[in-house]
C-alpha cells in the first residue's frame, strides 16, 4: 500500500446509524447547520471526508464575523483568530503601475470586530467543536460516497466508505463543497461546469512578526486585506494578499475557462504577482510554507441550485453562496449564515413531520430574509460586470494612467484638464467615453 | 528566493514560471496523505483525440503530463481535489473523478 495506512484513531467511533439529520461537510455551513440542529436537540451526524475539519479547506482572505453572533456571545474572546484586518485596500494595478484606496479602521481592530485572518484547519475545527460541544456527532475520514432513496424517491440518508456504511436520516443537509457530489446525484448541479468556476491558487509565506507589523504598518494583533485588480494577464480573476500572525497569504483567482484557453500555468500568475513592484517589497525574504489550491463557484444568485428538495438541504459553496461582487468578496460567513438557516428550516420541518421539498421550503424563505439570499439577489449582476472584458482588461491601466497623467508633472508644459486626461487614457486603452460612462452607470445600478 | 524584484512584470515579461523555486519544492510543502486508491482515473485513448488539453494547462499541482504518444500521464497522488481537471476537460470520459478515501489525500494546514 503506497503511503501509510491510516491509523484506526483516525476514525471515530462507528456511529449509530440513524438520525434526524445527516450534514455532509463540516466545513463553516456543515458545522453551522449542525449546531443549530444539536441547539434544537436533534440528532446529527456531521460527515467530514477529512482527518479534521478544515483538513480540506482555502479561503482568500477574510472572515466576516458579523454572523458568528448568531452562534457565540463574544465569539471573539475565543475564535482562532490570527489577525484582525484594520486596514483594507483595493488595487489595481499594471506590470508597472499601481494605484490603491487604502482604507483603515482602528474601530476595526477592537470588540465587536469586523473581519479576520485566520487558518481554516482551526476556525473549521473550532466551528465543528461547537456543533460536538451542543451535542452533534462528528464523523471524521469518512466520505459520503452517495445518497439513499427511499421508495418515493425522497432522499433518506447517505452512503459512505466505512465499513460499518450507510447513514439513514430524516433530512441531509449537503454542505459538500463546491464539488458537492450529493448535489449533482440529486440532480441540483450539473456534473461539470467550468463556466462561473473560478480557481484559486494561493501560498502562504513565512516571515516574523515584527517584519509583518513594520512592513504592512500594523501592531499587535492588526492585520491587513489586499485585493487586487489587474494581476491576472488579462485572465478574468483578481489577486490577493493579506496577513496572518508570521505568514502572509498571496494568491491568485482565476476563471476556469479562460485560464484553460491561455496556456498559462496558475502558479506563474502568483509568481507575477510576487514580482510586482508593489507587492514584492512586502514579501522580501519570505520563504514558501504551503502551496493551495481550491475552486470557487462565483456565478452568485443566478447560478444558484434548487435549495431543497424531498428529504435534502443545499448549503455553502455546494449552493454557489460565495459572494464575488467586486468590492465586497465573502464567502465563510455566507456559508455559515445559510447553514443556520438550513439547520433551522430541517428542525422545523422535522417538528411538523414534514420534511419533503415543501416542508423544507421555509430554508429559502429563511435566507431571503436575511442577508444570504438579500445580498446575493441584490447584486446578482455583479460578477458578469466585474469579470468583464473592460473591468478585467482596460480599466486597471486606463486608470493607472489616468492618474499618471494628473499627478506626472509636465513643466513647462501647462497642465492637461482632466476631461483631456480621461480622453487620452481612455483612447490608449481603446475604451469610449460612451462606454465608460455606462459602465459608471452599471456599476451604480448595481452597487448604488 | 523568488520574491526579488527582478524585473517588473508587464506585457513584454519574459516567461520565468518557477522564479527559483521548483515545482518539486512547491509541492514539497504540502501535506498529502496518499491512499492506495487512484480517486482519479484518465482514459488516455480519449485523450489522444484531444488538442486543447485544458488539464495540461490548468492543474494547480501539474499532475497532467503529455506523453510522446498523444496521450496523457496523469499522477493522483499529490492532487489538491480542487476539481479543475473534471469541469474543463470538453471530452466526455475522459477523465473520471472522485474524492480519495476518508482521511486521504491532500491535508492544508494552512489554508
Amino acid at each position: 500500500m503506497p503511503g501509510e495506512p491510516m491509523p484506526m484513531a483516525d476514525r471515530t467511533a462507528a456511529p449509530a446509524a440513524e438520525f434526524d439529520v445527516v450534514v455532509v461537510g463540516a466545513g463553516p455551513a456543515g458545522s453551522s447547520a449542525a449546531l443549530a440542529l444539536a441547539r434544537a436537540g436533534r440528532s446529527v451526524a456531521l460527515v467530514e471526508r477529512g482527518p479534521f475539519p478544515g483538513s480540506k479547506n482555502v479561503y482568500g482572505g477574510v472572515v466576516y464575523g458579523r454572523v458568528l453572533d448568531q452562534i457565540v456571545p463574544r465569539w471573539w474572546e475565543e475564535v482562532p483568530v490570527e489577525r484582525w484586518v484594520v486596514r483594507r485596500s483595493t488595487m489595481m494595478m499594471t506590470g508597472s503601475q499601481s494605484l490603491s484606496v487604502d482604507y483603515r479602521s482602528e474601530a476595526w481592530g477592537e470588540a465587536p470586530y469586523n473581519g479576520m485572518t485566520t487558518l481554516r484547519s482551526h476556525f473549521d475545527s473550532w466551528l465543528a467543536d461547537k456543533a460536538t460541544g451542543a451535542g452533534a456527532e462528528l464523523i471524521t475520514s469518512t466520505v459520503a460516497s452517495g445518497l439513499l432513496f427511499d421508495v418515493d424517491g425522497a432522499v433518506a440518508g447517505v452512503r459512505t466508505d466505512r465499513p460499518d456504511g450507510d447513514l439513514r436520516a430524516k433530512v441531509v443537509v449537503a454542505c459538500d463543497g463546491v464539488n458537492s457530489f450529493l448535489a449533482k446525484e440529486a440532480g441540483l448541479l450539473p456534473a461539470a461546469e467550468a463556466t462561473h468556476h473560478t480557481l484559486g491558487v494561493k501560498e502562504v509565506l513565512d516571515l516574523p512578526r515584527e517584519v509583518i507589523d513594520e512592513r504592512f504598518g500594523v501592531r499587535g494583533d492588526q492585520g491587513v486585506d489586499i485585493e487586487i485588480l489587474g494581476c491576472t494577464r488579462g485572465i478574468p480573476g483578481g489577486g490577493f494578499l493579506y496577513t496572518n500572525r508570521d505568514t502572509v497569504s498571496v494568491g491568485v483567482v482565476l476563471s476556469l475557462p479562460q485560464l484553460a484557453a491561455s496556456g498559462t500555468r496558475p502558479e506563474e500568475l502568483v509568481a507575477d504577482l510576487k514580482a510586482h513592484p508593489s507587492i514584492a517589497p512586502y514579501l522580501r525574504g519570505a520563504r514558501l510554507r504551503e502551496y493551495a489550491a481550491h475552486l470557487i463557484p462565483e456565478g452568485g444568485y443566478d447560478t444558484m441550485p434548487t435549495l431543497a428538495t424531498d428529504g435534502l438541504l443545499v448549503a455553502g459553496d455546494a449552493a454557489a453562496m460565495t459572494l464575488a461582487a467586486g468590492v465586497w468578496l465573502e464567502g465563510v460567513n455566507f456559508a455559515i449564515g445559510s447553514g443556520l438557516a438550513a439547520g433551522r428550516a430541517a428542525d422545523r420541518a422535522i417538528a411538523r413531520g414534514d420534511w419533503s421539498a415543501a416542508g423544507l421550503a421555509s430554508y429559502r424563505q429563511g435566507l431571503e430574509r436575511q442577508f444570504v439570499l438579500a445580498d446575493h439577489r441584490r447584486l446578482r449582476r455583479a460578477p458578469s460586470l466585474v469579470l468583464s472584458e473592460r473591468v478585467q482588461q482596460r480599466y486597471p491601466g486606463l486608470v493607472c494612467d489616468l492618474v499618471e497623467g494628473m499627478f506626472t508633472v509636465t513643466n513647462p508644459t501647462p497642465k492637461a484638464g482632466g476631461l483631456r486626461v480621461t480622453r487620452r487614457a481612455a483612447a490608449k486603452h481603446g475604451v469610449k467615453l460612451r462606454e465608460l460612462a455606462a459602465d459608471t452607470v452599471r456599476a451604480l445600478r448595481i452597487f448604488g | 528566493m523568488s520574491t526579488g524584484p527582478t524585473s517588473p512584470s508587464g506585457d513584454d515579461r519574459t516567461p520565468s514560471p518557477w522564479r527559483g523555486i521548483s515545482f518539486e519544492e512547491r509541492m514539497a510543502t504540502v501535506d498529502f496523505r496518499v491512499g492506495e486508491r487512484a480517486h482519479i482515473t484518465v482514459d488516455s485513448d480519449v485523450c489522444r483525440s484531444c488538442t486543447t488539453r485544458e488539464c495540461v494547462t490548468a492543474c494547480p499541482a501539474d499532475l497532467f503530463a503529455p506523453t510522446a504518444d498523444g496521450g496523457i500521464l496523469f499522477n493522483y497522488e499529490e492532487c489538491f481535489e480542487c476539481g479543475t481537471c473534471y469541469m474543463i476537460c470538453n471530452h466526455e470520459g475522459a477523465i473520471a473523478w472522485t474524492y480519495p478515501d476518508g482521511g486521504h489525500g491532500v491535508v492544508f494546514h494552512h489554508g
